[in-house]
């Protein structure tokens, strides 16, 4: 199969970025230095392509009801222009992917999912919307998907040229008022788009759907408006060490098919007093297996990060041990300094505080639980 | 070396890079590895390094492990790692030998691999009796990029 590719590819490959295969896409991984991008995003702002998502939009009387149905949350009562962090669950409550709603339009959803995930989440939703007057719409290769993140990502929207409010559109927002995880319209040259305070680096940022035709221009425009502030091209590199510092899981390793939400510590996501049925429903209320691991996160000394797969063991456990744990994903923090992770373990094992070792390619590295987030901006 | 790639995501595999191989810089007084490593011969002394096209597949290099002083060396194995950000490359010995020196520097500053490969981001000397079959010149070397 062909790789899919974004409509500011050729600005990528003008600013000399590598590229990687991302679910399908052929995707920037960096541009030039990786650490150089993920500490602009953390002290000014980085600006990202990331229209590898997968956007479908689920329109109809029963709208909200499917999606409660379809989803792990609820979903129908969301108010128009908020959004809702939610995962879509097999029968037996595994994982399929994690999603972000938007209640984007008084009659209609946005439902963004992982580019990996895409086949998977339009094959759920047209299964499970059978019965209910909904329609649903992969809108994945009209839509470019742009994120500007970091401290500086407010002054930088606000100083885009073209890009204006419009109150028609604006659902009572501005950029400045809007909250965290909710979304307004703006148009960019005439043409609307939906700018949304959402992201997936733990700073202050907002993440714009825009058809992918204007997708070159706009990040034109906000190159343009951000050089004044520091903004700098980042790549998925940087994403992935910057969502790891935040805590925030990665599908395909904090989460999977064979996990419950409540495992990954995301049990709060699923309210079941308020939900009628869903999809998962069943084995959500069974819960977890006896002794089933649970996602912690883990510090380490030194400069030697843990990698996902890599085991996890008890404090001087012998060589022939069983393992506690498995990581699922680990980094020298490059804002933090010193190796983090994240790991399933056993839950006796899952305090804060305990001292577990890393098995890094045969050598054992100290390293003790800590609560996540690793890193948090200052308010 | 030999790359293996920690993933980005799941799909991810090994960065492929924009830049063409006639960008990367292929020193002329030097032999090479396919395991894109480099050896610059003085006397009995052998230098030990990895290429400018290692160091920009790996990305931003943030820990480097090297054999002690006064270690022997047999080729093709495992001696060192060199880890970036997302990637672990392993350092093999290009030759049979004695590590007389070790680059403290790029202990202490691993982003010398990065900035200098072929200088100040040098890895080891070794003092060997022969040199190897199989080393590469810069244009065979080159050839193995494209």
């Amino acid at each position: 199969m062909s790789q899919r590719v974004s409509p500011l590819e050729p600005v990528h490959r003008a600013l000399g970025a590598s590229f990687t295969d991302f679910g399908g896409w052929e995707m920037p991984v960096r541009y030039g230095s990786d650490l150089a991008e993920h500490q602009a995003v953390r002290e000014r702002a980085g600006i990202f392509d990331i229209s590898h998502m997968a956007e479908f939009a689920v329109g109809g009387l029963d709208a909200g009801a499917f999606l409660d149905y379809a989803l792990a949350g609820k979903v129908s009562t969301l108010p128009l222009s908020k959004a809702k962090y939610s995962m879509i669950l097999a029968a037996d409550g595994g994982i399929l992917d994690d999603l972000i709603v938007y209640k984007n339009h008084p009659a209609e959803f946005l439902v963004v999912a992982n580019a990996g995930n895409r086949d998977v989440v339009a094959a759920a939703l047209a299964e499970r919307a059978a019965g209910f007057d909904v329609h649903v719409t992969d809108r994945t290769d009209e839509i470019a998907l742009i994120a500007v993140q970091g401290p500086r990502a407010l002054e930088i929207l606000e100083s885009t040229e073209g890009l204006h409010a419009d109150e028609l559109l604006a659902m009572g927002h501005t950029l400045e008022s809007l909250p965290y995880y909710a979304c307004m319209g703006m148009l960019y040259e005439g043409a609307a788009i939906l700018v949304a305070r959402t992201g997936y680096t733990g700073e202050d940022g907002f993440e714009l759907y825009v058809d992918r035709r204007d997708a070159v221009n706009l990040w034109n425009a906000l190159t343009a408006a951000g050089e004044a502030f520091g903004l700098a091209p980042a790549g998925l590199a940087a994403r992935d060490t910057l969502r790891l510092e935040a805590g925030m899981p990665l599908y395909g390793h904090e989460l999977g098919t064979g996990i419950l939400p409540v495992q990954a510590g995301l049990g709060r996501i699923v309210p079941l007093a308020t939900k009628g049925d869903f999809v998962g429903r069943a084995g959500i209320e069974a819960g977890p297996a006896e002794g089933a691991r649970v996602l912690v996160g883990l510090a380490a000394e030194g400069r030697r990060a843990a990698r996902a797969g890599y085991a996890v063991f008890a404090e001087g456990a012998a060589a022939d041990a069983e393992p506690v744990g498995e990581v699922t994903s680990g980094a020298l923090s490059p804002t933090l300094g010193h190796p983090i992770a994240m790991a399933f373990v056993a839950p006796e094992s899952a305090e804060p505080g305990t001292a577990l070792e890393l098995d890094v390619r045969g050598t054992r590295i100290p390293a003790h639980v800590v609560a996540l987030p690793f890193y948090s901006r200052a308010k | 070396m030999t790359q293996h790639p920690t993933d980005i995501r799941p799909e991810t595999d090994l960065p492929t890079d924009n830049r063409k191989a006639t960008d990367m810089t292929v020193p002329a007084d030097r032999q090479y590895t396919t395991d894109h490593e480099w050896v610059l011969v003085e006397g009995d002394i052998a230098t030990v390094g990895i290429t400018d096209f290692a160091q920009d597949a790996l990305g931003d290099v943030v820990f480097v492990e090297l054999p002690a002083v006064g270690a022997t060396l047999a080729a093709g194995e495992q001696v060192g790692e060199v880890e970036s950000t997302k990637s672990v490359g392993e350092l093999f010995a290009p030759i049979d030998g004695e590590v007389v020196e070790i680059n403290d520097a790029v202990v202490e500053q691993p982003e010398l691999v990065n900035s200098d490969p072929y200088g100040a981001g040098w890895l080891v000397k070794v003092r060997f009796a022969a040199l190897p079959e199989g080393l590469l010149d810069p244009a065979a070397y080159e050839a193995t990029l494209s």
